[in-house]
């Protein structure tokens, strides 16, 4: 039986997972390490003719921590549950969070995964301070903005390409409270909210929203946007969060299951449960930040074939009607997405290919059908068009000529990559597909 | 509870000290890699949130580390109350047939060392009114089987070691605790299949830490296993030579 490595929306590669406690001893040789494989494309998955890559959740020790500076090391395979879980009864939280908690620290930085506070926190990666590598050449590498800090911007972002994340330093942000104050409003179109998400920019330190991408006209992006800071202590339940019970999808459901018309129901009934239009709570922070987590394997209902994430960012520096014109074209193909995630980016990060640039980000969870390559290919060229770049974390379909276009940085990653490792020992499927690595 | 752990740097073991650390209990690592070791008390006090796990050098392999080990946990902790073994070595079956030297290693690692590094703690335990001695056995020493005939043989020994231990000691005071593992997702059996019933590190861990408590002398974990067992001990001899577990 051969054995099958699988990513978050199901795309598979021939391959299995070496796992050990001690990552210096086991990615000698090894061409991708892997974390907890959620990302959603290939990222994760090894190239063709490579059947082992390293699996790091064993490596999950925390190594220091001093809580006057907030400063923490970690081994790459500690995952973000464990940290909120140990940190946030304590005062402490991730200076950036991804939509998922179960990711690990290797995974969020060669990711350089972003959050609803990016338009004030940046990229996780802004709050690295130091990176231990193994380097294809098989030696261990510290680098940082002052050693090496090629090498530390690439891996930032670098979708494990530049070598095996084996440790992370990292600063903590200090919470006062361990709860969240979330003020939600119903939005008409989609122009007010993205002017909504500007405006809740510049005073609160976390902003998102979520758009039913299916109506069109008057309605074309009509959603939930959601603003939200840590709770003050006099504001907060004295008592510590509980721990929440968690459904599981427990069955990959057929494919007839997500249709235009179950995902137009579930988008107009998530629109019409906001009954006020604004309104304002105290909320457990793990519903607020993982949503999603609380059904684990919900990948599940996408079936057999899975699902991919279109995430793009288009920037500001275009028409102000940008977000409206992807909308549009995206409902004219026929893409429902049964889930679309709007959010407004800070600046640019240090990471060399890290996604965010000002401007509008948008996520669309489509099931993987017989015209997603079409759809993905017409949406790179409207991203293209409008100067903005895809997410390759999240990405299954996009052509390598299109991600060429869309990412003048490129290059300079390349550049880099090869000073590292000359002769391409680091690669993954995605690198393969998109950055045209040899298999 | 004051502890000594052999073996908590991989697998179950840390899983089961970073249980131990999180509600207070006082820890003491011993292990083979002084750098390994101190990592992971680094880890448990991260997770304690608070300082102050020694560690010292122990190999199962080397009886002479047993004593002058068990004298830095004794001195660090002011005087330990209980002593769980975790370590041992591993090889598969192919492996240990194939490679005397390497069965020479586990045979005397899982068997004679351990049992040494037990009496000591035993000593120690008993000349101070008892205490809690618990070692890791396995489900492969319930019932001689195919798959497991020299790993699941030092296991044997070990069960039965500990067995006897609670029959003649638990009136002085020493609760013996023989955890017998299923299979369990770790390091040491990452690449071999995964059958029905596998287990985490973690929840062997809450299991095993209840049976502390508890001072439960034999505990299968996940508790599941406990009925496979049942089912395997009562299978007649014809039955086990024609089945491949």
């Amino acid at each position: 039986m051969a054995a099958t490595l699988e990513s978050w929306g199901r795309r598979t590669a021939p391959g299995a997972e070496i796992l050990s406690e001690d990552l210096e001893r086991i990615t000698p040789g090894r061409s991708l390490s892997r974390g907890l494989g959620r990302s959603y494309g290939d990222a994760s998955l090894p190239a063709p003719g490579a059947s082992e890559v390293v699996g790091t959740i064993l490596a999950d020790r925390i190594l220091a921590f001093d809580p006057g500076s907030g400063l923490l090391r970690a081994e790459a395979g500690l995952s973000l549950r464990e940290i909120v879980r140990l940190f946030l009864p304590r005062g402490f939280f991730v200076p950036v969070t991804p939509g998922t908690m179960f990711v690990t620290l290797g995974g969020m930085v060669a990711s350089d995964v972003h959050g609803k506070n990016h338009h004030k926190d940046g990229c996780f990666g802004a709050h690295v301070t130091r990176l231990r590598l193994r380097t294809a050449d098989d030696r261990i590498v510290i680098c940082s903005r002052e050693e090496h800090p090629d090498l530390f911007r690439a891996t930032l972002g670098g979708m494990g390409l530049t070598g095996h994340i084996l440790e992370v330093e990292f600063r903590m942000a200090r919470v006062p409270s361990p709860w969240i104050l979330c003020d939600s409003e119903r939005i008409d179109d989609i122009d007010a909210f993205v002017a909504g998400l500007k405006e809740a920019g510049k005073t609160w330190p976390m902003t998102m929203g979520w758009i039913d991408c299916l109506s069109g006209g008057r309605h074309t992006g009509r959603g939930i946007l959601l603003r939200g800071r840590w709770a003050e202590k006099h504001e907060a339940p004295s008592r510590p969060p509980r721990p929440i019970p968690r459904l599981a999808v427990p069955f990959l459901f057929p494919e007839w299951v997500l249709n235009p018309l179950t995902i137009r129901v579930f988008n107009e009934l998530y629109y019409r449960a906001h009954f006020r239009r604004r309104r304002r709570r105290i909320m457990h922070p793990e519903p607020f930040f993982y949503p999603l987590d609380m059904i684990l394997q919900w990948n599940r209902i996408y079936g057999r074939r899975g699902f991919t994430q279109y995430q793009c960012v288009l920037p500001e520096s275009g028409d102000a009607g940008a977000a409206r014109r992807f909308l549009t074209r995206l409902t004219r193909l026929g893409g429902a997405s049964f889930l679309c995630v709007i959010k407004d980016c800070g600046p640019e990060g240090e990471g060399t290919l890290s996604f965010p640039k000002p401007g509008i980000s948008i996520a669309l969870d489509m099931a993987v059908r017989d015209d997603t390559q079409r759809i993905v290919d017409a949406l790179n060229e409207e991203v293209i068009a409008l100067g903005g770049r895809i997410y390759l974390t999240k990405d299954s379909f996009t052509r390598p000529e299109h991600f060429r276009a869309m990412e003048p940085r490129l290059g300079e990653f390349e550049r880099v990559r090869r000073i590292w490792d000359p002769e391409g020992r680091m690669k993954s499927a995605l690198a393969v597909r998109v950055l045209g690595d040899r298999a | 509870m004051k502890a000594v752990l052999l073996g908590a740097t991989k697998g179950m073991g840390r899983a089961l000290a970073r249980l131990l650390a999180e509600r207070g209990d006082a820890l003491f690592l011993l292990g083979r890699d002084p750098d390994d070791l101190a990592k992971s008390a680094r880890d448990l006090e991260a997770r304690a949130g608070c300082p102050g796990i020694g560690c010292a050098p122990c190999d199962l392999e080397r009886a002479e580390s047993f004593a002058p080990a068990l004298d830095a946990a004794d001195k660090a902790l002011g005087g330990f109350d209980a002593v769980i073994v975790t370590a041992a070595l591993f090889g598969s079956q192919d492996a240990l047939e194939a490679d005397p030297a390497l069965l020479a290693r586990v045979l005397d690692a899982n068997f004679r060392g351990t049992i040494l590094f037990c009496e000591e703690a035993r000593k120690r335990l008993l000349a101070r009114g008892g205490g809690t001695l618990c070692a890791f056995g396995s489900v492969a020493g319930d019932r001689g089987r195919k798959p497991v005939t020299l790993y699941g043989a030092t296991k044997a020994g070990l069960s039965h070691y500990l067995e006897s231990l609670d029959h003649k000691y638990r009136a002085q005071g020493l609760r013996t605790v023989c955890v017998k593992p299923g299979f369990v997702k770790t390091g040491m059996t990452a690449g071999l299949p995964a059958p029905p019933f596998a287990g985490e590190p973690e929840g062997v861990a809450r299991v095993v830490l209840r049976a502390l408590d508890r001072g439960t002398p034999v505990v299968y974990a996940p508790p599941m296993w406990a009925v496979v067992m049942l089912v395997i001990r009562n299978l007649p001899r014809f039955v086990m030579r024609r089945v491949g577990f």
